[in-house]
């Protein structure tokens, strides 16, 4: 899901980062607030944990690869907003000492796993787990269909950024400059890969980590700053 | 061990395990680089071969040390190095970020 550097038109990059900037900007100023020093190597901690994560590349049907992501599980522990940073932070580092995702594309890669990744999760977790005790099962249950979902939105709406490519920027006969590949190709590609493979690893990755949490260590869930709010 | 720092330790598992995340072949979809694209459309876009090679920076090109070679021990090798200097650097940079801006 890294797009990589030429599969973006330069005016599709400025956009994703012209989108991707207000919203660090929201995410420093709610850190600010809520963290303290204790919540910063937590952060770290899970901002590297996805990291890892990504490195575990998973065969899919067609002869491509595809790997978790687990945002979900930063937005879980520490709130969304946490997670866009530590998952930005993550993607920054691939992208500029290992090459995995473009430069000009972080605007877009932070879009789509930072943002819409984690909060589209962390928004069915919560509507799953709303109100249930942390060692609850609708809990670890929220969380594994808050990942699934999540990281399926956020392929879609990489699918969608690399689709428009075609049809919007191509030479005057029609050959793409671009990305080659249009919505019709792009959305199914990237659905697949996440529906059947990337999707389940990250479901149980969430789920799996939240259900241990729960059990042996219910407390952590009180560093996210929107959990202590309720109380 | 202080709970602290326990929380490390399945960073550390994980970091071992890292190799098995080579033994899928084959590139994520939409990743492609410019000669797989070509093979893949029999030319390449012109604004993608353009824009394609820019980073000059990635020192670890495809979480790979350049000179290890193709062979799965060398993979593993630069796989390991690339898991160990990348989760340095975002520890490092998670925890510099945070003494900028969290004051509590």
């Amino acid at each position: 899901m890294h797009i990589p550097d030429g599969y973006l038109s330069p005016a599709t990059c400025g956009a994703m980062y012209a989108v991707s900037i207000p919203l660090w900007a929201r995410a420093g100023v709610v850190i600010k607030r809520t963290f303290t020093r204790r919540t910063v190597p937590t952060l770290a901690l899970l901002s590297a944990f996805s990291f890892l994560v990504m490195m575990f590349n998973v065969p899919v049907p067609g002869g491509t690869t595809a790997h978790a992501v687990g945002g979900t599980l930063i937005a879980i522990l520490l709130g969304p907003w946490a997670a866009l940073i530590g998952e930005s932070l993550a993607l920054v580092v691939q992208a500029l000492f290992f090459g995995d995702g473009g430069l000009t594309a972080i605007g877009a890669n932070c879009f789509n796993m930072g943002f819409v990744l984690p909060f589209v999760g962390y928004f069915v977790y919560r509507l799953i787990s709303w109100g249930t005790p942390f060692n609850a099962r609708r809990r670890w249950i929220g969380a594994a269909v808050g990942g699934y979902v999540g990281i399926n939105a956020a392929a879609l709406a990489a699918a969608i950024e690399f689709g428009i490519q075609p049809s919007l920027f191509h030479t005057a006969t029609g050959v793409p400059l671009y990305c080659p590949y249009g919505l019709a190709q792009t959305i199914p590609a990237m659905l697949v890969a996440h529906l059947l493979i990337a999707g389940p690893v990250e479901a149980v990755i969430t789920g799996g980590v939240v259900a241990f949490l729960g059990r042996y260590h219910p407390d952590v869930f009180s560093l996210n700053p929107y959990e202590r709010r309720e109380k | 061990m202080t709970r602290s720092r326990k929380v490390w330790i399945p960073l550390a598992v994980l970091v071992a395990l890292t190799p098995l995340g080579l033994l899928a072949s084959g590139t994520a979809w939409g990743e492609w680089g410019t000669d797989e694209i070509k093979g893949l459309l029999g030319y390449i876009p012109h604004g993608l071969s353009r824009l394609a090679d820019i980073n000059h920076i990635a020192f670890l090109p495809d979480y790979s040390l350049p000179g290890l070679g193709e062979g799965f021990a060398g993979q593993a090798v630069g796989y390991y190095i690339s898991a160990i200097v990348g989760v340095v650097i975002i520890v490092l940079l998670t925890l510099g970020l945070g003494r900028l801006i969290v004051r509590k």
